[in-house]
């Protein structure tokens, strides 16, 4: 049984999944060797150069997905709580314990050469738990009490981590949202996290711009706009009353550009009150709605056109309350302000790495820009940029299609799992790289902010490549076992 | 159990990473093959801007004597991959550094954070600025310490111990400096104080480059297209000022031991012929690496050697103000040239008293500036502010007597082209209307009609005066600069302003002025080969003994220079004042001194004023008798 078992585990690995694991760790190692050549220590196997080291890592990391293949997921699903528990105790510790290095207290010392980052780990215990806790009988995603212990789940380790002043690692707990999406959570919140983003990014980017000639803030004017149309799109799309949605677009489209017509030809004034007016007349229309249909939905849009038309004028004056590095960093990104001394710094040179690259790369080992260490942190966050310069666009595109490939992969065998435990796991892992993916590189691109998360399988260090190993390896276990379970 | 609507939100997600890494493609094909900007940055990057520096400009006194030059010093690189061998105790030693200096230095160098586009194959600033001598040692043993090199550089050196707070010096640039102007990059060199500082312009030049190619290994691969992108450094400019050195050197001499000031201007341009602060310093102790200790050293000195007091002392101007009271009492027909005012040892008002010392009375106006009447300008002041068929109010007669003293080139910057200028206090009537809620008089503030109260004066603000009477009614903006290499002076310092006064009312002035010297309180100054006038102060002051003031010009009829001397503390007028006026104004007409008026000022240099302190005012930072027989080759490290 237990014979036939490893053999059935053997023919029914995701190999797909497994080559593309490799493919990319070696990629990876091959750019750490880029990012940090010493060209007065050639020996890239020396265990004094961080290239040495990272193999060291890789070898560790395949012996340890080997060892991961063995442990039947029957392990997992009977300790996967306690396994939470004991991450979080972990984490608890590190708190206390860890001496600060860069500013956070998130490096656990182990003997006297080796630190491990706990909250590399803890992903995979939160993604065995939530998994395990929606696998239960009668778990219902609509159940407010379920959907708010299983936010609790994931918000636990994010404040601890927080805790820790790694504000990027917490971040990437958002990533659990996605996977929520999958199991049933309405769209709606997605879809207003992101009109939180856009509303924020246009709002303050374009806020001192002014439309030709007229007192109109470009940025307040497009927001408001903005809320408007999202408004209706959701009335239309979860209450599907046409007539409401007719109502709502023609009025408030016609008057928006009698307005703008009025304002541009005849007298100019500040469009924008009468913005905030047809947007108000939208709210009050929308809960006549509601009290008149009794459609518990249309408050929640209500609430929605609320915080969207409010949601410029509370973003600037939070975003003057934030601490003036924090500001400038975020004016830089959106490139309100240069600063190529300061927060741009980073991110300037990357962008001149990458560029320099041009289309098929300065070739291995030749770029200017990463040996001579212009680009910071370039063998761990910034680790994209010596890909970019060496590789070029070529190298540099092929990456990220690797990547999608292997994205792809996990989801087509996330949805092939036979329960929730192994689908809502698989989803976390798939979700988890997509959003390391998404963060690290653009922010090395220079069109996300620069949070200090790895790019997995690339970047430098041991944590984060034992830690999306474990996470890689236990779910094609799970998956090897589809067929084990059926029988 | 398989939920279909949900299933298909797989492609939502797949959709969400198919977006995500278009997205990132595209914005790689527009970093890497739409824009040349990131290569172009990137070769800003890769290419090594290496900078030519010019040579700054050097710095003569009115004669052409060069005071300021540049001389060769040296920086000391080092390329770590060829460091082998070394002998790191015996490096610190020749360079008089310590181990610990070493060990630091080192790490600075290889930290990239600090050190951005450091390679083991380049070479690193391992120590700045070291001077000639200093360098000869460690060039002698340059070979035993492999991976070093030497790079030149120019320090700035000074020929004589003289005119420190005219001069100014060099320091390394501020973050502050390299904010405010984009010149500068972090290393450089700027002028910080004197006319180091406000010619920086001129005297810096403009700095050259060399374009060089680096691999990826930070070594150099030769000229960037074989140098067409290479730009030669232009040289400073040369820097002559009005200052005469000899007269300079002088007017240090007598204020040896001494705290207080002397100015000399040319009246007719305006030139300022020496400006003497002490206690002043050596600029030669300014020099290169030691200007930090220095600065430290001398912020702590209770007498503030680092203050012009020229320009930056305010001081009650005592009797010297008179003049320019009797202009505006004539000026605004208070009184005529024979207007006498009653004297019983001082001015008599019911309670008020302002004491005078003994002399016949009443007395008319020239005999009143000649044995400087208290009497006199306080019943002048008192007539002109309690004239309400003139004045509707005392704020109006006062707000009057504003204009003139402004006119005068009192109580705000005369422009000088220094760095740094205090305006000195004229009282308004809104200030007396705070200080006496109102309710004041002509006789609540009589004082300052002899220059005591509130008014405030600087030492080239008194000699403007002078300037001013020699010239009966005009002055051109003082200025320490006569000439700029290649260039014209700023036009403000070319302005001649007229005061308020007709010229014909200077003359009776000019005539007690002469009167002083001749039957008064100047008598000290007169002499038979030219025409002095003159004017003495004794002022009051809360810092203990009057402080001695003389303010004249000679000769009366072709004035070739204006005079003010002050000395805190010294006493009557005629005890330091007249004297080291009088000898001032021998050395600049005759070109030197008679060997009475040499032995005079012998005298007067070892006279000094006691201020109490446990230091003496001690020539510590001076050095009088190492005197200029500088050559290139010479030093500073005998200091002390």
């Amino acid at each position: 049984m237990q014979s036939e078992g490893r053999k059935g585990v053997v023919r029914s690995l995701d190999w797909w999944t497994v080559g593309l694991y490799l493919i990319l760790v070696t990629w990876g190692w091959f750019s750490v060797c880029g990012a940090s050549y010493d060209f007065s220590n050639p020996d890239v196997f020396s265990l004094d150069c961080n290239s040495g080291k990272q193999l060291l890592w890789v070898g560790t990391s395949v012996c340890l997905a080997c060892v991961l293949l063995l442990i039947e997921k029957r392990f997992f699903d009977s300790t996967s709580y306690y396994i939470y528990i004991v991450m979080i105790g972990v984490l608890l510790v590190t708190i206390v314990i860890a001496p600060e290095t860069k500013g956070s207290r998130s490096w656990l010392p182990i003997g006297s050469f080796m630190k491990i980052q706990p909250a590399e780990f803890a992903k995979f215990a939160v993604a065995l738990a939530i998994g395990k806790y929606m696998d239960r009988y009668g778990f219902n995603i609509h159940n407010l009490k379920d959907f708010a212990r299983v936010v609790g789940l994931v918000l636990l380790p994010m404040v601890l981590i927080v805790c820790q002043k790694e504000t990027g690692t917490a971040l990437v707990y958002l990533a659990f949202f996605l996977v929520l999406y999958r199991e049933g959570m309405t769209g709606a919140f997605l879809f207003s996290a992101f009109a939180a983003v856009v509303y924020f990014v246009v709002g303050l980017r374009f806020c001192d711009d002014f439309i030709s000639d007229m007192p109109v803030s470009i940025g307040e004017f497009t927001v408001l706009l903005l809320a408007m149309l999202f408004t209706i799109g959701m009335t239309f799309v979860f209450c599907r009353n046409a007539l409401a949605v007719k109502i709502m677009f023609f009025g408030g489209v016609g008057v928006t550009l009698v307005a703008y017509l009025f304002s541009a030809y005849v007298i100019p004034f500040n469009v924008c009150y009468v913005m905030l007016a047809v947007n108000v007349a939208i709210i009050l229309y929308l809960i006549g709605l509601a009290v008149y249909t009794r459609l518990y939905t249309y408050l929640l849009i209500t609430l929605f056109a609320i915080a969207s038309t409010s949601f410029f004028y509370m973003c600037h004056s939070m975003f003057d309350a934030l601490d003036d590095h924090q500001r400038v960093r975020i004016e830089v990104l959106l490139g309100m302000k240069e600063d190529i001394r300061g927060a741009g710094y980073n991110v300037n040179q990357a962008k001149i790495a990458i560029g320099s690259g041009g289309f098929e790369g300065k070739g291995f080992l030749n770029g200017t820009q990463t040996k001579l260490k212009y680009v910071p942190e370039q063998d761990t966050d910034f680790i994209f940029c010596t890909v970019g310069e060496e590789e070029g666009f070529i190298g540099s595109s092929a990456v990220l299609l690797v990547y999608l490939l292997f994205i792809w992969r996990l989801i087509f065998v996330a949805e092939r799992q036979p329960d929730t435990l192994g689908r809502v796991y698989g989803y976390s892992v798939a979700s988890i790289f997509l959003f390391h993916l998404f963060v690290n590189v653009g922010m090395v691109l220079g069109l996300t902010p620069v949070i200090g998360i790895p790019l997995p399988f690339f970047s430098y260090g041991g944590s984060s490549l034992w830690g999306f190993t474990i996470l890689l390896f236990v779910f094609l276990r799970m998956d090897a076992e589809r067929n084990l379970k059926k029988r | 159990m398989k939920d279909h609507i949900l299933e298909s939100r797989k492609f939502v997600i797949g959709g969400i990473a198919l977006i995500i890494v278009v997205t990132y493609i595209i914005r790689l094909a527009f970093l890497q093959l739409m824009s040349e900007d990131y290569k172009t940055y990137a070769d800003s990057n890769a290419f090594l801007n290496k900078v030519l520096y010019p040579s700054r400009g050097g710095i003569y006194d009115r004669n052409g004597t060069l005071l300021v030059y540049n001389q060769p010093a040296y920086d000391i690189m080092v390329v770590m991959r060829e460091v082998s061998g070394l002998d790191t105790l015996d490096l610190c030693r020749t360079l008089g550094m310590t181990k610990e200096e070493f060990d630091n230095r080192m790490s600075v160098i290889k930290d990239r954070n600090k050190n951005p586009g450091y390679s083991t194959y380049t070479q690193q600033l391992f120590l700045g600025q070291i001077p000639a001598e200093e360098f000869s040692v460690f060039q002698e043993k340059l070979f035993r310490f492999r991976g070093f090199y030497v790079r030149e550089r120019a320090i700035r050196r000074y020929r004589y111990s003289h005119a420190a707070h005219v001069l100014g010096d060099v320091a390394e640039v501020s973050p502050a400096d390299i904010e405010s102007d984009e010149y500068y990059q972090s290393g450089d060199y700027i002028g910080k104080q004197g006319v180091e500082r406000s010619y920086e312009k001129y005297l810096r030049g403009e700095k050259g480059v060399e374009v060089l190619l680096r691999d990826a290994r930070g070594r150099i691969q030769g000229h960037y297209k074989n140098g067409e992108k290479d730009r030669r450094p232009v040289p400073g400019k040369d820097v002559t000022l009005s200052i005469d050195l000899e007269l300079q050197k002088l007017g240090e001499r007598l204020m040896e031991g001494k705290k207080g000031s002397i100015v000399a201007i040319e009246p007719k341009t305006g030139e300022v012929l020496c400006m003497v602060s002490a206690p002043t310093y050596d600029p030669r102790l300014m020099e290169g690496k030691q200007r930090g200790k220095m600065m430290a050293r001398m912020g702590r000195d209770p007498l503030k050697p680092m203050i012009n007091r020229a320009v930056l002392g305010t001081y009650p101007p005592g009797s010297t103000f008179k003049t320019s009271q009797a202009l505006t009492f004539l000026q605004e027909g208070i009184i005529t040239a024979s207007t006498a005012y009653p004297c019983s040892h001082g001015f008599r008002f019911g309670r008020l008293k302002v004491g005078c010392h003994g002399h016949a009375a009443p007395l008319p106006l020239q005999p009143a500036i000649a044995t400087s009447c208290n009497g006199y300008f306080c019943w002048g002041l008192y007539y002109m502010f309690g004239n309400r068929k003139k004045y509707p109010s005392v704020q109006d007669a006062m707000t009057r007597w504003k204009d003139y003293m402004v006119s005068m080139g009192f109580g705000y910057k005369l422009g000088i082209d220094l760095p740094s200028e205090a305006r000195g206090m004229i009282p308004n009537a809104q200030y007396y209307d705070k200080a006496y809620r109102g309710s004041w008089s002509g006789l609540t503030v009589v004082s300052i009609s002899i220059g005591q109260g509130e008014v405030l004066l600087t030492p080239l603000q008194i000699a403007n005066l002078g300037a001013t009477i020699a010239n009966r009614g005009y002055y051109i903006t003082p200025h320490v600069v006569k000439h700029v290499e290649g260039a014209q002076l700023a036009d403000s310092l070319l302005e001649k302003h007229k005061t308020m006064v007709d010229s014909k009312y200077y003359e009776y002035i000019v005539g007690g002025m002469r009167k002083a010297v001749t039957g008064g309180t100047c008598r000290a100054a007169d002499n038979s080969m030219y025409e002095v006038c003159g004017k003495t102060g004794t002022a009051q002051n809360p810092h203990g003994k009057d402080h001695s003031a003389f303010m004249g010009f000679a000769p009366m009829n072709d004035p070739k220079i204006a005079i003010a001397v002050y000395v805190e503390n010294g006493g009557w007028g005629a005890n330091y004042g007249v004297p080291l006026g009088a000898l001032m104004m021998e050395q600049y007409i005759n070109g030197g001194l008679s060997p009475e008026s040499e032995r005079k000022a012998e005298e007067f240099q070892h006279k000094h004023v006691s201020y109490g302190l446990s230091s003496e005012v001690r020539p510590v930072l001076v050095n009088k008798n190492r005197e200029e027989k500088k050559t290139a080759t010479d030093d500073s490290s005998d200091s002390e």
